[in-house]
């Protein structure tokens, strides 16, 4: 019937996955190189874990559509059996007919019973596949290294999570089982009818041909115009998205008009594919089931011409029976032939998360771990169970596995490093530098001249090519990747906040810290003052990455959440950089505190920030080109006194 | 149905935007019920061909019946298709209405009506909303009355083979009408609560892949991952109880039919026996059986994806009922005389229940041509201080002139082309470089868009550009470097050779050398223009005819560079924070 086509409606009003920007809607039908080994694989993950649950299913598939199928059979016999003879006697007994029907009842009974089952299971089957399947994906990403990140847009990361997973569960939930439902009422079917009348049969199957063929022409149609309604719409949307952030610009420079035609052109090609692709998906429904009533007519004459002649035994009842069942037939076939685009579709979103679930993790190989440690006065450092504000790097020798502890100090040392993103183009080139304990070290330089790539080798998020990184004479390679990290702490220009209370986010740095501990870090940090001007101070809920908060503000935010950590060693990149030059006169009491007794990199384009540092690194073009105090570089009048110069020229 | 009386107002917004599909949007419905009548004269027929036809022996019959049969399903074709062209239309026709509607608001929006709103909101509004109403209005118009309309004819159909039969659907129907409503009803609350999960943990995705730096600096992976799995697992729940809900109209429904059924053959039976019904009327009462309690499945899901799609209808009628908050004078002033800006009084909040107002009784007289240096801490309200100018915002109390007259007599366009200001936030646009350039000036020969890059220090760059002026600029500007998009942008302001220019902070990512060139090139090309320039760097204000000191809403001190060291703290302050190392290293703009 031609209710039928809602299904995909629905399916995509339901779609939570919300937000602009969704590139790939339904329509577009994907290339896919091997649809079923895909769809194997689909099937393989679901019966991981419910493969007990699937064979349920199936056996309720079975016995829901057999149920089915006898109590269509009735009418026959209902008619044949029951009401001919009756109709005949001139003493009807009622008897046998009230429990032929209660007969049929029962079978009624288990096939509503077996369906519902098959239901129950599925929505456990499907959630928990989905939940699993979430999961997943969630840690598999979160254990991907940084060049991932880099790699990927992150609009195309986020839509493998809301419209494939989306797209996914319609498919588990609806098409796996409609496709098994499908084979056995279609052959169940076929045999029903068979027995019933073999020359109707032959009509039947030629009129499901017909369906099939029209359809096909027509969901042909649609989904060439479903194609260019995707391109108009990610036309309408793109330029809709620009125009909205640049709403301002638009208004200072009176543009408003010119987008406006600039729109109603798009807008008006968006109008006129959508319409087309509607209309013939749309066209589905009416051909599938007026094929569907000049089948069941030509099956009616047919059929009682057969039954008016006796022929081969075919009744009245017969007919009626056949009648039933020759909608029943075709229904799965239809069913089928219109959902095969969202089949396809969720395959090709399948593919898109087995892709991101195959990319290869962080790889990690170190077996140096970071311990508390109580080290005693004669130097010896031994291993201690509890909080000891000391650390000692673990390391169990390979060769021998024999142990040993040596002192967590923030000694770095960078032994003639080489790096590139890619390995076609080398950024980095023969670095080589020195941080003793506490030392702080700061880098300048123009913007890509590899500041922030060095920093991030160091607690790396990138591996070098060539040359070596120590830090405390361990090859940072032997060192356990979270060890390491956590005793590196960072601060980055892009602050990133979670949603969360600004308590939460100061305690991401360290999940146990008390409530005083966080407040003592923001005052640390100089952001104690703002804090507690906010409506609800501390317990202030930060959502959308922070948005309700200035840039400075945030800044601040995230040096108290690296102060909490305390981290043997920081890592600073423009972590002032949005904070006025005033309040960051007042934070730099807090970052001299912090810094204080740590070995610190930092990144700035402010003097002030730099020139108190140990040694300052100029960086141009991935080289090293000059290095040491300010004094020593302002004497050497080289690069670093040509810019500070340079600013007290102008200034 | 009590949000009814409060949504009404929203529909009739919505649907007004029908306009010109106002023909296939009546005609969609007409088909849909054409097409149901046709197919719900088919069991008739069919039930005569049994009766007259089959049982009789009359070939004949059956043939003629069988042709009625197939004109009426082939009417029923024509129906379907027309239902299908004209929902099809009626549907993108308004889809295209609205979305143009708001699009054309929108653009009329203040500022202070875009922050009401924000722009990713706007966004959501204008693309997804739009689609949730597009689908559901031609669900609406399509099976809203094709399921409803199924029901009723199916009914009378029935009723007219056997009055006695029909009790047993009407009792049918109004147990699952029931049945379904409460389902419905609870199922809908549930599916509300499962996307607002799902809305949290896709925001929890996101902030992980866009924090991923954080996350793996602070070794926070297993944290996350436990407290994700922990919000799938609440919404796997969530989920579950929803489509419990769900999965148990299938049986109930299934269960109906096939009580229906027996009951029909059982009394019907009888009847036949007593002469009451033929076989035929029985066959095609079992036919009907399907069609009734299908269509009020059918009616029951369309119920719940209405109430769904209120939130967009609501979200959408909101953008379009918004009031402009800032219009066009009804005989505005044409011509702007000159660049002297005046501030009488002037208080300025951005909503009316503020307490503290973002400025406070502002008073000041800037001569034209003069250059004006601002400065301040963040949240001193500078930006709040110069988008008044060219009336980005109109002030709460006092008032704001330009050469001399209010700035709300003047055409809002002619007074925006005189006062060019350059957005803290500013944005490029997918172009050329040159197109961009002409934003400021449609008309501008490439010699002027290359003299005003020239003024703003940014031909040098451009030229270096692969394809130098032609070179494509990706949305938001984000192939070229923050100092380099900075001066573009000045140069697009310069274009439209005005006789007051704002520089909000944009020049904070130019290198401090470039900054004095383009401050030194200002001077001397342009001397007439009145130049406001808000900076954090005292390098870039100090050489300014006046300086402003802003703080906390108020002007703390005007005066010179010299004037001010000697008698403002602020000043001072800032002054020797910065000089113990003046400006930059970084951002050389190359």
């Amino acid at each position: 019937m031609a209710e039928k086509e809602n299904n995909q409606s629905t399916g995509t009003m339901r779609g939570p996955g919300r937000g602009p920007g969704r590139g790939r809607v339904m329509g577009q039908r994907p290339k896919l190189e091997h649809p079923w080994k895909l769809f194997g694989r689909v099937l393989g993950y679901v019966m991981k874990r419910y493969k007990l649950h699937f064979i349920v299913v199936l056996c309720c598939i079975v016995v829901s559509v057999l149920a089915n199928l006898r109590g269509t059979l009735f009418t026959r016999t209902l008619i044949d059996s029951y009401i001919m003879p009756l109709l005949k006697s001139s003493d009807p007994d009622f008897g046998p007919l009230a429990a032929a029907i209660g007969r049929v009842a029962i079978f009624y009974a288990v096939g509503v019973l077996a369906s519902f089952i098959q239901n129950l299971i599925m929505v456990y089957v499907t959630q928990g596949t989905m939940r699993d399947l979430r999961t997943d994906l969630f840690t598999h990403m979160e254990s991907l290294p940084i060049s991932y990140f880099d790699m990927h847009q992150h609009g195309d990361i986020m839509s493998v999570y809301t419209n494939d997973v989306d797209t996914l569960r319609q498919m588990v939930s609806q098409s796996i089982t409609q496709v098994f439902n499908a084979c056995i009422t279609v052959v169940s079917t076929l045999s029903a009818m068979i027995m019933l009348s073999w020359p109707l049969t032959l009509l039947s199957l030629f009129m499901v041909g017909v369906t099939m063929f029209a359809t096909s022409k027509a969901a042909g149609a649609s989904g060439k115009y479903f194609v260019a309604q995707q391109q108009h719409l990610g036309k309408v949307n793109g330029f809709v998205e620009e125009m909205m952030k640049g709403l301002k610009v638009v208004k200072v420079f009176s543009h408003e008009e010119i987008n406006q035609n600039t729109f109603d052109a798009l807008n008006e090609d968006l109008y006129e594919s959508a319409d087309k692709a509607i209309r013939y998906s749309n066209a589905l429904g009416p051909l599938n089931a007026q094929i569907g009533n000049v089948s069941y007519v030509l099956c009616a004459i047919m059929g009682g011409a057969l039954a008016l002649k006796g022929f081969g035994g075919f009744t009245l009842g017969g007919l009626a029976a056949y009648l039933t069942l020759n909608r029943s037939f075709a229904m799965p076939i239809n069913q089928i032939s219109t959902q095969l685009n969202s089949i396809v579709m969720a395959l090709a979103g399948a593919d898109r998360i087995f892709k991101l679930l195959d990319e290869k993790s962080e790889s990690d190989n170190g077996y140096v771990t970071l311990v508390n440690a109580k080290i005693d006065t004669d130097g010896t450092v031994t291993e201690s169970a509890q909080k000891t504000g000391q650390w000692a790097w673990k390391h169990t020798h390979q060769a021998d596995g024999t142990t040993d502890y040596r002192a967590l100090t923030g000694k770095i040392v960078m032994d003639h490093v080489d790096f590139g993103y890619v390995p076609e183009k080398e950024v980095l080139h023969d670095i080589t530098l020195f941080a003793e304990p506490g030392q702080k070290i700061a880098f300048v330089g123009s913007t890509g001249a590899g500041k922030t790539t060095i920093t991030n080798l160091i607690n790396r998020f990138y591996d070098i090519d060539d040359g070596k990184i120590r830090y405390d004479d361990i090859n940072v390679n032997k060192i356990r990747k979270s060890d390491l990290r956590r005793s590196l702490g960072m601060v980055l220009q892009d602050t990133h906040l979670f949603t969360g209370t600004v308590m939460d986010n100061i305690r991401y740095g360290k999940l146990d810290a008390t409530d005083e501990e966080v407040i003592e870090a923001a005052k640390l940090a100089g952001a104690d003052g703002f804090i507690r001007q906010l409506k609800d101070g501390y317990q202030t809920k930060l959502s959308g990455d922070g948005g309700n908060l200035s840039q400075g503000q945030r800044q601040l935010l995230s040096i108290a959440r690296a102060a909490i950590a305390d981290p043997p060693a920081l890592i600073l990149d423009e972590a002032t950089s949005s904070i006025d030059t005033r309040t960051e006169r007042i934070v730099s009491e807090g970052m001299d505190a912090l810094m204080k007794g740590r070995t610190t990199f930092v990144i700035a384009h402010r003097l002030s920030t730099v020139r108190n540092a140990d040694c300052i690194m100029v960086l141009e073009n991935g080289r090293i080109i000059e290095r040491g105090t300010h004094d020593d570089l302002i004497a050497q009048k080289g690069k670093y006194y040509q810019l500070y110069t340079g600013n007290q020229i102008t200034a | 149905m009590s949000r009814k009386g409060a949504g009404n107002k929203y529909y009739t917004t919505v649907v007004a935007n029908i306009r010109e599909y106002r023909l296939p949007t009546i005609l969609t419905p007409t088909f849909m019920i054409g097409e149901v009548i046709m197919e719900m004269v088919i069991p008739l027929l069919m039930a005569s061909i049994i009766d007259d036809g089959v049982n009789k022996g009359d070939m004949n019959h059956i043939l003629q019946v069988g042709g009625l049969m197939f004109i009426a399903a082939a009417a029923g074709l024509l129906f379907g298709l027309g239902g299908a062209y004209c929902g099809a239309r009626a549907s993108t026709g308004l889809a295209k209405n609205l979305r143009r509607a708001e699009f054309e608001h929108i653009q009329r929006f203040s500022f202070a009506n875009i922050d009401h709103f924000g722009v990713s909101s706007l966004i959501t509004r204008m693309t997804t909303d739009v689609a949730n109403i597009q689908n559901s209005f031609q669900m609406v118009l399509r099976i809203g009355f094709r399921a409803p309309a199924s029901l009723l004819i199916a009914m009378v159909m029935a009723f007219f083979i056997s009055p006695r039969l029909t009790s047993i659907y009407l009792i049918a129907v109004v147990v699952l009408a029931i049945f379904l409503g409460f389902m419905m009803r609870r199922a809908a609350k549930y599916f509300r609560e499962v996307f607002s999960r799902y809305d949290d943990l896709n925001e929890s995705v996101q902030e992980n892949i866009t924090g991923i730096r954080v996350v793996k600096s602070f070794v926070r992976e297993e944290y996350e991952n436990d407290k994700f799995k922990k919000a799938v697992g609440t919404l796997y729940r969530s989920f579950i109880r929803a489509e419990k809900l769900v999965v148990t109209n299938m049986p109930v429904m299934m269960g109906s039919v096939y009580a229906c059924i027996l009951l029909l053959s059982w009394f019907g039976a009888k009847m036949i026996t007593a002469g009451d019904l033929t076989t035929g009327g029985l066959m095609s009462l079992l036919a009907y059986c399907m069609t009734i309690l299908m269509n009020l499945m059918m009616v029951s899901v369309l119920i719940v994806m209405f109430t769904m799609s209120e939130a967009s209808i609501t979200r959408i009628a909101e953008v379009l009922d918004e009031e402009i908050t800032l219009t066009n004078p009804s005989q505005p002033d044409m011509v702007v005389p000159d660049g002297s800006i005046r501030f009488e009084h002037v208080s300025f909040s951005y909503n009316d229940t503020a307490e503290k107002p973002v400025l406070d009784d502002i008073d000041l007289e800037i001569a034209s041509g003069e250059t004006i240096g601002i400065i301040g801490g963040t949240g001193s309200s500078k930006s709040s201080l110069v988008n008044l100018i060219p009336r980005l915002y109109d002030a709460t109390k006092g008032s704001v002139q330009v050469g001399g007259k209010d700035v709300k007599t003047y055409d809002l366009d002619t007074l925006r082309k005189e006062v060019a200001v350059v957005l803290q936030k500013n944005v490029l646009f997918s172009g050329t470089v040159l197109e961009n350039l002409r934003w400021g000036n449609p008309d501008a020969t490439e010699q002027e868009c290359i003299a005003a890059c020239r003024l703003a220090c940014a031909d040098e760059f451009i030229q270096n550009l692969p394809e130098g002026y032609q070179t494509h600029i990706e949305q938001g500007g984000t192939n070229v470097s923050g100092g380099q998009r900075q001066r573009l942008c000045i140069a697009r302001a310069l274009l439209k050779n005005p006789k007051v220019l704002i520089l909000d902070d944009s020049t904070s990512a130019v290198d401090t050398a470039t900054d004095a060139k383009i401050r030194e090139a200002f001077r001397e090309k342009i001397p007439d223009t009145t130049k406001l320039i808000i900076a954090q760097r005292i390098s870039s204000v100090e050489h300014a005819d006046r300086i402003i000191v802003m703080e906390e809403g108020r002007i703390n001190g005007v005066g010179t560079h010299e004037e001010l060291l000697a008698s403002n703290e602020i000043y001072r302050d800032v002054y020797e924070s910065q000089i113990k190392g003046s400006g930059d290293f970084d951002k050389q703009g190359r």
